[in-house]
């Protein structure tokens, strides 16, 4: 079904897309200013079928932006947009029997009634046959473990219930592209490890594409095998996620409980960035295992407690960002 | 999945990617009402789970509209004529005009939170389901309890029905019930438009109550009693005189304020007709204002 699909198994595909959005702000009793906000400006990539990609980076980086004109809620101000060879701008109703869709800040689901009265109106709306809709709804009660909050009306579920619920809605039509705002935001972690191996399994079984945003790199480790990178509208980075760590140089912290107050200690591959009574903080790189720096230190001092920090999405994608201005400006 | 997916390509085999699937006005027409009658039925059962919650606040709704017509009356207990019409001539606009105004709130009623749907983002969601999103929009929480108001108006109606001092021909007895539908479709439009008004100006519900809720209060009245800029306004600008004003005066046999021709009176189904289809395209330009600005 490749070729009917869309050309050479690719779902999704941008192609210089921008978004510009006009701002008024009052300046002065009556005087009004217009300035442009290029949210995003000029991105291009293409997800081939079955492909999990992370779309990450800071807050107001573009990213809800680019998944907004993805599902055809906003139109690009410029540039190409086809999902399975759909345009969203001219067939928003069509692309969205294709897609599913979950905020993780806001439902999707009817506020005021039970779960179960929600996937029934989905099923109406999507024209799911029966057979299927009943498979669908089967599977994702078992994995989500939704059963005992069909009846519950949704304004009533904790945030990881509804996370729950709603990922279940956006799957019963058979999407063939799932996308993920920030599905795991505000989730304990019970939670959020029941949603990943859920979305593992659904890529798995189903071969759904799926494009996720996320501030959690735990996320993007257990799901992602492509990054992509957005920064002030533009794509910074698009390889795996190895590849961001040596991009961005970034580091992760070892955070030690000495016995006893130590002078900064000194280590081949680490560095002491803090230190506070016993506790030390040593930075080294992400891309090393932490297992030989623990080993040398236990083979030294005296140790009551480690744990390792695993480093920031935002300050790996701000390191990158800034040696990517150094690098333009210093050339 | 593979065969699901087979399944959708033989559901819509449009051509793909090279255009727009081109949809007839009919086909959009009666997505929406399909849309809307899911969405509505689903509703309702919701409420019927609730019986007796639902009877009390019908019942509440009722007794809230009443309270109108009891100023009303209270106030013929002072004059014999307002504005030249006697108490079962009044009743006979507060009974149209109710009516109308009632089914119109029953079945758009919910328009009016667009406008925070706008500002909280939640008209997002209803974007991405393959329905239209006015259907969604305006289906959202169907208040069955608004049938309190039509059971009203209708009661009123009756009873003017009975005392009124009118020779009843084939035309006029033709003309009552077009004009209760003509009238239900303006205070419809007005919905619509109201909403589309608030893609642009979010916090602008209170503009439209004015019109529809201050239009349908207006109406309950004789057109004698208003100043003639105002009666103007609500036949030319927002049409609202097609409601009942016009078509009752023919009913009622009494004379028209503004001295317009007699066919006048006759027109209230298309301005109906023209209403709905400039409130349809002022509700396209505001989602595909929405769409091009997401604000």
């Amino acid at each position: 079904m490749g070729d009917a699909t869309g050309g050479a198994g690719t779902v999704i595909e941008l192609d210089g897309v921008e978004k510009v959005f006009e701002v008024r702000r009052r300046a002065g009793a009556l005087r009004r200013t217009r300035h442009e906000v290029r949210a995003v400006d000029g991105i291009s990539f293409s997800v081939p079928r079955g492909e999990v990609v992370g779309y990450i980076g800071p807050n107001g980086a573009g990213k809800s932006t680019t998944i907004k004109m993805l599902t055809g809620i906003l139109n690009p101000s410029a540039g190409r947009i086809r999902i399975d060879g759909i345009d969203p701008t001219r067939e928003r109703t069509r692309l969205a029997r294709r897609i599913g869709v979950v905020f993780g800040q806001r439902t999707t689901l009817w506020w005021d009634l039970p779960l179960r009265d929600s996937y029934h109106l989905v099923r109406r709306m999507y024209r799911i046959e029966p057979a299927r809709y009943a498979r669908n709804l089967e599977a994702c009660v078992e994995l989500l473990d939704l059963g005992p909050l069909l009846d519950v009306p949704v304004r009533q579920l904790s945030l990881g219930q509804r996370m729950r619920g709603d990922i279940a809605a956006a799957l019963l039509h058979d999407p063939e592209v799932l996308y993920l705002d920030e599905p795991t935001i505000g989730l304990d972690v019970v939670s959020k490890t029941k949603v990943r191996s859920f979305l593992r399994e659904v890529n798995a079984e189903r071969g759904t594409t799926v494009l996720l945003t996320t501030h959690d790199l735990t996320d993007i480790e257990t799901l992602c095998r492509r990054v992509m990178v957005i920064d002030h509208g533009r794509l910074v980075y698009d390889g795996d996620l190895a590849g961001l760590h040596a991009v961005g140089e970034s580091e992760r912290t070892l955070v030690v409980d000495f016995a006893r107050e130590l002078p900064p200690v000194e280590l081949p591959g680490a560095r002491c960035v803090r230190s506070e009574g016993p506790r030390q903080w040593l930075a080294f790189p992400a891309s090393a295992s932490a297992a030989p720096l623990v080993a040398a230190l236990a083979d030294r001092f005296p140790l009551v407690d480690l744990s390792v920090r695993e480093p920031a999405i935002e300050d790996v994608i701000a390191r990158m960002y800034g040696a990517a201005e150094d690098r333009r400006s210093g050339a | 999945m593979a065969e699901s997916a087979e399944r959708w390509e033989a559901a819509d085999a449009g051509p793909r990617g090279v255009g727009r699937v081109r949809r007839r006005p009919g086909a959009a027409a009666f997505q929406a009402g399909w849309a809307y009658l899911l969405i509505v039925g689903m509703w309702v059962r919701s409420t019927m789970a609730y019986r007796l919650s639902f009877v009390m606040t019908a019942l509440g709704n009722f007794a809230a509209t009443a309270l109108d017509f009891v100023t009303i009356v209270l106030m013929f207990a002072h004059v014999r004529v307002l504005g030249g019409f006697t108490l079962p001539e009044v009743a006979f606009l507060y009974g149209t005009t109710s009516t109308a105004f009632g089914v119109a709130d029953l079945l758009m009623g919910s328009m009016d939170r667009l406008g925070r749907r706008v500002r909280d983002g939640t008209l997002d969601t209803l974007l991405l389901r393959p329905v239209p999103v006015l259907a969604q929009v305006a289906a959202d929480r169907f208040a069955l309890r608004r049938l309190g108001r039509i059971t009203q108006g209708l009661l009123v109606l009756g009873w003017a029905l009975m005392r009124v001092d009118v020779a009843w021909t084939p035309v006029k007895v033709v003309l009552l019930p077009v004009m209760l539908v003509s009238g239900a479709a303006i205070f419809c439009a007005v919905f619509v438009a109201g909403g589309a008004f608030q893609f642009w100006a979010s916090d602008a519900s209170e503009v439209q109550n004015s019109v529809t809720y201050g239009g349908n209060t207006m109406l309950q009245y004789p057109p004698g009693v208003f100043a003639r800029e105002l009666v103007r306004g609500v036949t030319f600008v927002v049409p609202l005189a097609f409601v009942n004003w016009l078509p009752a005066l023919r009913i009622l046999g009494e004379p028209d304020p503004l001295g317009l021709p007699g066919w006048v009176d006759f027109l209230s189904p298309v301005v109906a007709f023209c209403c709905c289809a400039l409130a349809g395209a002022a509700w396209r330009a505001g989602l595909r204002s929405y769409r091009s600005t997401g604000s």
